[in-house]
């Protein structure tokens, strides 16, 4: 067997090179700028290489090649997904700035990391190849199970930490036992090939290729927090620190549905019949446990966990409907989603203090009238998130439904709006606390910062735009799950 | 796509201009803030009131059309218009949100600012909603209503306000989420039978659903009318959400969004499943009727105020309901004309509580008796409000109430007859509460020296009073933009129900 050279072309890779540079640079500078006044720049520099990787990004559309002997692909659709998760990280540095300072975070390991894990995002979404992609969402992983423990003396933190260490090694052990099991019986492991075989195959799917499959579809389950894998989302999503909460919420999800959607609709697709009832009933548990247990919730960072379970739910409709060429409607709804996602949390974020983090309900009573331009924006968000026109939640439940209605899942759809009135009553009580209610005790103003002004601003930008004129954004979308054609 | 003057357009973002406006004045100055929001609203006014002199009442056909597409892809456009079913219902908006206005001027001193926001917000979305022609933008603008109205609910509301505010929010969102599933296997459908995708309202009408299909889309499309109509059963929501609102948020309530629950069924649920609204008409009658004596019984049994004409407001809207779906020019002209009137008339007795309570601080009727001798003037006004409301010839409510009637009896004599018995209750009900709130000694020593209406509250009665009359007395200058639309509607759905009985049971 002749053993190839892989082709040389780093030019391809920029965006992932500036990061991984950046999160190298940043851990260094670190150790010399502890103690001086240069700290606080500490956090503009992975912005800076965030946004330079960006606009590389940006480069790569309608790039179109694979990489290194068929393990690294650009594509669109990669792309996309690139740009979200680096999005998401700008957005989740201008939060940290006040914060990390707030709370004593180790702000060099914190920022590498960041960039480490979204690093792992984005070769998790870019792989062609079921081992570049584990090594990605590993990559990913281990950094996040960092991050969540940083909260130095905080023993919720470190439990988040360390139970996100338990489950997810776990399930990493599902997903690497389903990648072996798939390659036992197609003798593959590149995603594309598998494809090939499953279409060749017809009825030869053995039960191990069966159980291969759904081993897989067990591990991302548990990293995009689906019901029955979610068990470890709430506790971690109130343990780790919000920053890090918005962004395992939104980049962590984004990035994993990424590589679900492409394992499913690239490699499984001939075998659509196989699938589709396992991720119906996995769609129509997450929706309804999401947004059951969420209404119980007096924690409102710990209702945002549960939303977020509830959103996987929305999403999975998309994914069990199965139909590849509206696949652009999970893109467009991670893109929605994140943008109102990490919009709820900065505002969770600034109404906290050092050692109260304020995160019960009790704690929003009356905020329209202490300030009333964050109570707004967070209504915004909250509406935007219980799906109320015109904002943009509403128009990518709609696309999903859509989705839904055309391939003829009623049910699925009726489910599914069903649970968004369910949702709409945790998320309104949130409203009815910032407007109806008087505040018991006095929490103070918000702790505004610019950063966090930019990032909320941002998102209400974001909310607002894609909602209205919501084109734009569909086609870049559509033409990014243009791949599955 | 037409170069001229947007009308439509302005009267419909003019009150969300005005609100952005209105978010950058200080807060410290609530006077400036309300005055803004009267002036805008007048302008406002002003502004929709062309819609009304330069309509052509010789077509049929949707008049200041402005068609614009907006995710072309999708077949979503920016399609509005009105025809004579809904311009005056636009109309009866822009005038009814200025009367609020005033009616808040003094009563609401809590975030004055976001008040009024909020009902500017409202405006746009109500308007949007009337002149919506594309199901999409119909149904963005229905659900926009929902936040400003729980907000104001919710935020200026009584006492048990909270509750009352979640129950409307929830309520309403049910069914129009249900509604939102229909919209789009409509779309579906139409798109795999014509081939083009459109949400486009007026290419919709021409699908050709299956009758099964058919009960199923209108199950779903009348569920959510029904509930913010609201019809019986569904109707628990509207006592609470009317008795804890604040006056002018019951007044725009009452005046035009339940309007919106009768006007989705004239413009959206029968015309486009013409055949199962016909064979489900015996439903919606029978719920109508109860609607109606269940209603005025439940108003006779109250002991408040707000909580009584909220009951009322279901058994008018049983009228309506009733009138629509006797498929006939009087009963559709009546419906539509009572929609007018109900907007006016409980409108303005919703103001005169209002006045009363701003006063009193209490609702209860077992509190009053004898105002009318402190407070002469508004016995007056309330008079003529309260016999508008009971269909008094020469007011408003008896032109609307006898076409429907008429209506009712060509169409089903049953139905007829039992929905006058709802007008003698109606009478029963109110004069009563007439009677027991201003008539007879003044027990209460509260009472004594109650101030009759000023100079502002006079202007609004004044404003009511005079549509009370004018449309009681001149209905014709009225009738006459509707007439036309209202022939060529009901022409249209004979000729649609005849079409599909005739193609036999395989195209059913």
């Amino acid at each position: 067997m002749v053993v190839m050279i892989p082709e040389m072309n780093f030019g391809w890779l920029i965006p992932e090179i500036t990061i991984a540079v950046f999160a190298v640079i940043t851990l260094l500078l670190s150790l010399l700028w502890k103690k001086g006044g240069l700290k606080p720049f500490l956090g503009v520099l992975p912005l800076i290489g965030a946004v330079v990787a960006l606009y590389y990004t940006f480069h790569l559309w309608n790039g179109n090649l694979d990489l290194f002997n068929r393990l690294y692909t650009i594509d669109n659709f990669g792309t996309f997904f690139k740009a979200v998760s680096l999005i998401i990280l700008i957005l989740v540095i201008l939060l940290s700035f006040r914060y990390v300072d707030r709370e004593d975070i180790v702000v060099g390991e914190y920022y590498a990391l960041l960039l480490f894990g979204t690093l792992g995002m984005m070769i998790l979404v870019s792989s062609n190849n079921f081992i570049t992609m584990f090594i990605g969402l590993e990559m990913m992983s281990i950094s996040i199970y960092i991050l969540c423990g940083l909260l130095a003396g905080n023993l919720k933190s470190v439990e988040a930490s360390l139970k996100y260490f338990l489950l997810g090694a776990f399930a990493t052990a599902f997903l690497l036992y389903g990648i072996a099991l798939i390659y036992a019986t197609t003798g593959t492991i590149d995603i594309r090939e598998v494809a090939t075989y499953v279409k060749g195959g017809g009825f030869l799917v053995t039960p191990t290729f069966m159980a291969g499959l759904a081993l897989l579809i067990v591990g991302f389950g548990f990293k995009t927090a689906s019901v029955p894998f979610h068990m470890w989302t709430p506790d971690v999503y109130e343990g780790a620190p919000t920053s890090i909460t918005a962004y395992m919420a939104t980049g962590v999800k984004a990035a994993a549905f990424g590589a679900f959607l492409r394992v499913l609709f690239t490699a499984f697709h001939p075998f659509f019949s196989g699938w589709t009832i396992m991720l119906w009933i996995l769609a129509v548990a997450t929706m309804t446990l999401g947004n059951i247990t969420a209404l119980k919730q007096d924690d409102v960072k710990r209702m945002l966990a549960y939303s977020s379970i509830a959103h996987a739910g929305y999403i999975l409709i998309a994914l069990a409907v199965g139909d590849r060429t509206l696949s652009s409607t999970v893109l467009y709804y991670l893109l929605v989603y994140s943008f109102m996602t990490i919009g709820a949390f900065a505002v969770v974020i600034i109404i906290g203090r050092k050692d109260s983090p304020n995160t019960g309900i009790e704690s929003y009573a009356g905020l329209a009238g202490r300030h009333p331009v964050v109570a707004a924006v967070m209504a915004v968000f909250l509406f935007s998130l219980a799906g109320v026109p015109p904002l943009a939640g509403f128009m990518g439940k709609f696309y999903i439904l859509t989705d839904a209605i055309r391939a003829g899942y009623y049910w699925l759809a009726i489910i599914g709006v069903l649970n968004s009135v369910v949702a709409a009553y945790y998320y309104l009580r949130v409203v009815m606390y910032m407007y109806f209610k008087e505040a018991q005790t006095d929490i103070g103003l918000p702790d505004f910062s610019v950063g966090s002004a930019v990032a909320i601003a941002i998102s209400v930008w974001a909310v607002f735009h894609l909602g209205i004129f919501p084109r734009t954004f569909l086609m870049i979308a559509y033409k990014s799950s243009q791949i599955f054609m | 796509m037409n170069m001229t003057y947007p009308l439509l357009s302005v009267i419909i973002f003019l009150p969300l201009a005005g609100a952005v406006v209105l978010m950058f004045l200080p807060r410290s100055n609530p006077s400036l803030a309300k005055k803004w929001a009267l002036v805008w609203t007048i302008i406002e006014f002003i502004v929709s009131l062309p819609l009304f002199f330069n309509f052509n009442e010789q077509t049929a056909q949707m008049q200041f059309v402005e068609n614009v597409p907006w995710f072309p892809e999708l077949g979503i456009s920016y399609n509005i218009g009105v025809d004579g079913l809904s311009m005056l219902l636009v109309l009866l908006t822009t005038f009814l949100t200025v009367i609020c206005v005033l009616a808040s001027w003094e009563s609401i001193k809590d975030k004055v600012k976001e008040y009024y926001i909020s009902f500017l917000v409202l405006e746009t979305a109500m308007i949007g909603a009337l002149c919506a022609l594309d199901l999409v933008l119909f149904y963005i603008f229905w659900e926009l209503m929902l936040v400003p109205m729980y907000l104001l609910i919710g935020v200026w509301g009584g006492p048990r306000r909270i509750y009352a505010a979640i129950k409307f929010f929830l309520f309403t969102m049910v069914g129009s989420v249900l509604m939102l599933l229909a919209i789009m296997v409509l779309y579906f459908h139409y798109g795999a039978e014509s081939g083009s995708y459109t949400f486009n309202l007026f290419d919709l009408y021409n699908a050709n659903i299956p009758i099964v299909k058919q009960y199923w889309l209108f199950a779903a499309f009348a569920l959510s009318f029904a509930i913010k109509v609201p019809m019986f059963p569904v109707h628990t929501w509207l006592p609470d959400a009317h008795t804890e609102a604040p006056t002018a948020g019951s007044v725009i309530l009452a005046g035009v969004l339940l309007k919106m629950g009768t006007y989705g069924f004239v413009r959206f649920a029968i015309p486009l499943f013409p055949q199962a609204a016909l064979r489900a008409a015996p439903i919606i009658l029978t719920l109508a009727v109860i609607g109606i004596i269940y209603g005025a019984i439940m108003c006779i049994m109250q002991s408040d105020l707000k909580r009584l004409i909220a009951y009322s407001s279901v058994s008018h809207l049983g009228y309506i309901m009733l009138g629509l779906f006797s498929f006939n020019m009087q009963g559709l002209e009546g419906g539509i004309y009572q929609m007018l009137n109900h907007g006016i008339s409980t409108g303005g007795l919703f103001l005169v509580v209002g006045m009363i309570y701003e006063r009193r601080h209490t609702r209860m009727i077992a509190d009053f008796g004898g105002l009318s001798t402190v407070m002469p003037k508004l016995a007056v006004f309330f008079l003529i409000i309260t016999l508008s409301s009971i269909a008094l010839p020469g007011t408003n409510g008896f032109v609307g109430e006898f076409l429907i009637l008429l209506g009712a009896f060509r169409n089903n004599v049953s139905f007829g007859v039992l929905a006058t018995t709802g007008v003698v209750l109606g009478a029963v009900y109110m004069l009563w509460m007439f009677q027991r709130v201003m008539y007879g000694e003044i027990t209460k020593d509260e009472n004594r020296a109650l101030k009759d209406i000023n100079k502002r509250e006079a202007t609004i009665l004044v404003l009511i009073v005079f549509f009370v009359l004018l449309m009681g007395l001149y209905s014709q200058i009225f009738f006459k933009k509707m007439d036309t639309s209202a022939a060529d509607y009901l022409q249209k759905f004979q000729t649609k129900v005849e079409m599909l009985q005739t193609a036999g049971p395989e195209a059913r």
